[in-house]
């Protein structure tokens, strides 16, 4: 009995240091974000401070850039979400659902461009956009985060479609709904939930890229590539500012999704 | 149903997606040769890697990556592989430990830097807590220019809290296929706990701690936002290096050979992990 308690003990103990140990970096930046002005430059710091003030962060929002960042982030990921969806999620559904020559091939590409560092291509890309009048601008960043995320939402989209029955998609095609119609009533409906983690993850690849965006643009800056260049000359309370809005909506996103994350790092 | 159409539909499917890749990773792949051989003039030279070679920060930025990657990758397996042994024990409110596990998945390489340097900057809450407690009477710069172990130091702890959640991932799936009898009759046999580890768990955890570690390994060579938001150039790296001799230096050529570097470095890993896959998953190989 006291070997029992006492092991119990040792789980939770471990657990609890360990949550400390994930949650303690975001804890110190939402602190770090929400010290008044004043108290800045403060030490010791507390760690548990008595006043806070979104006024620096309205200093944050209003400095030249800041927005106009965010939103190229939000418009470069949202266009990754498209083409990775467009391009990811048929091609994940024949391999679900398909044997057809090369399909083992096919999935060893996903497997290996999952780890391939895509974002290095970068600097041979820049001259071909450079060449192509696509340089500085978002399509560009959106194709490269395209390329990254597409073998997660294919790995995302082909699990959901894996672990959903096929007879009743056969029978609805043998029943006259046809090829299309069988699958948009049928195989389409449930995977839906599938299809927006996947959509949601493509979202935080494109978020949290730094190197790609940072090599293909020089005025159309994303956030993070905003950030990365003016590492040297913006003050550290706007950096931790910067850094607290970078992780706030990828952390919620991967919250949303976290049933998912498993197909992701789980499957080989 | 097996029609010319029926037949073609999984290609179809397929072919987009390939063909993006295809153009998004084998022309640029091409045009960084192509740069990092490019001469002056015309027609190709070693001058580009010569340069790289010979450039001061050259040796630093290789010793770097692989001084991070030694200590890294070792590590946070070993945390990683602690945790999903605990995750995986199914204690009671597992999930929502889990769940605050995978968290830092979400924090950017970028991102992760700057959460860290709140906390190791001279001003930051390590030396704040440390003051407060008496431990120090006066800041340490733990990140100054010439502090390499402090600046080591910072770079492992952010790398290792942001990407273990990763790893958690792929050798949690692993423990999972492993079925519980084997363990329990190990038990009922009177092997400890240490030994049903050492003897019957990690052999069978083998392929997903080998995924572990070529995954870690990989990424590892394009570390770079991380080591730029805690130091800056003060600890160059081999990307660093070349989004450096891109982004300030202005040299696309010394850039696409430090590309050609870690782009070579990957293809090697990624030859050796899939060696390994082939071993285990046939149906890959073929």
């Amino acid at each position: 009995m006291n070997a029992r308690v006492l092991d119990r003990g040792l789980v939770y103990g471990s657990a609890a240091v360990l949550a400390v140990w994930a949650l303690i970096p975001l804890y110190l930046i939402a602190i770090s974000a929400f010290t008044p002005q004043a108290n800045v430059s403060d030490y010791p710091k507390p760690l548990f401070p008595s006043s806070v003030s979104a006024a620096t962060i309205q200093l944050f929002l209003e400095s030249s850039g800041v927005v106009p960042a965010m939103l190229n982030s939000i418009v470069v990921a949202l266009l990754t979400v498209v083409v990775g969806l467009v391009l990811g999620a048929p091609a994940a559904y024949a391999l679900a659902r398909f044997r057809f020559r090369g399909r083992a091939a096919f999935r060893a590409v996903v497997l290996v461009t999952k780890m391939f560092p895509i974002a290095i291509l970068a600097i041979p890309l820049a001259a071909i956009f450079v060449r192509l009048g696509l340089y500085d601008n978002l399509i560009s960043v959106a194709l490269v985060h395209s390329a990254m995320a597409l073998p997660f939402v294919i790995l995302i989209v082909g699990g959901v479609f894996v672990a959903l029955p096929h007879d009743l998609e056969d029978a609805a095609e043998t029943l006259g709904c046809g090829r299309w119609g069988a699958f948009r009533r049928v195989a389409l409906p449930p995977a839906v939930p599938g299809l927006a983690a996947a959509a949601i993850f493509a979202f935080v690849v494109s978020w949290n890229e730094v190197f790609a965006a940072s090599i293909l643009t020089v005025r159309t800056r994303t956030l993070p590539a905003q950030v990365l260049a003016s590492l040297s000359t913006s003050p550290l309370a706007l950096k931790f500012i910067a850094a607290f809005f970078m992780v706030l909506p990828a952390v919620v996103f991967i919250i949303l999704i976290r049933r998912y994350l498993r197909t992701v790092w789980g499957s080989r | 149903m097996h029609t010319r159409t029926a037949r073609l539909l999984p290609f179809t499917l397929v072919l987009p997606a390939m063909a993006f890749l295809a153009v998004l990773i084998l022309i640029p792949l091409a045009q960084a040769l192509f740069l990092a051989f490019a001469a002056d003039s015309s027609g190709f030279t070693l001058d580009n890697f010569r340069r790289m070679f010979a450039d001061a920060n050259f040796s630093d930025a290789w010793r770097n990556t692989f001084l991070l990657l030694l200590l890294i990758v070792p590590l946070q397996v070993a945390l990683a592989l602690a945790i999903a042994l605990l995750v995986n024990s199914r204690f009671r409110g597992h999930r929502w430990f889990f769940l605050i596990y995978t968290i830092p998945l979400a924090v950017s390489d970028l991102a992760a830097g700057l959460l860290w340097l709140a906390a190791f900057t001279e001003r930051g809450y390590l030396n704040s807590v440390l003051q407060s407690a008496g431990v120090i009477s006066q800041p340490v710069l733990w990140l100054a220019f010439d502090n390499f172990g402090g600046l080591i130091a910072a770079i492992v702890i952010a790398e290792s809290w942001r990407t273990t959640a990763m790893v958690l991932l792929v050798l949690l799936a692993g423990l999972e296929l492993i079925p519980r009898e084997l363990s329990e009759t190990a038990e009922l046999f009177g092997a400890g706990r240490l030994r049903r580890l050492v003897h019957v768990v990690l052999p069978l955890l083998r392929p997903s701690l080998q995924s572990a570690l070529m995954i870690r390994t990989i990424f590892a060579f394009q570390t770079f936002a991380v080591v730029f938001a805690l130091a800056g150039r003060n600890l160059p790296v081999l990307a660093g290096e070349a989004y450096s001799w891109y982004a300030t230096n202005q040299d696309e050529r010394i850039a696409a050979a430090y590309g050609v570097v870690v782009v070579a470095l990957s293809i090697a890993a990624i030859i050796v992990y899939l060696r390994l896959l082939g071993t285990r998953e046939p149906e890959v190989q073929r």
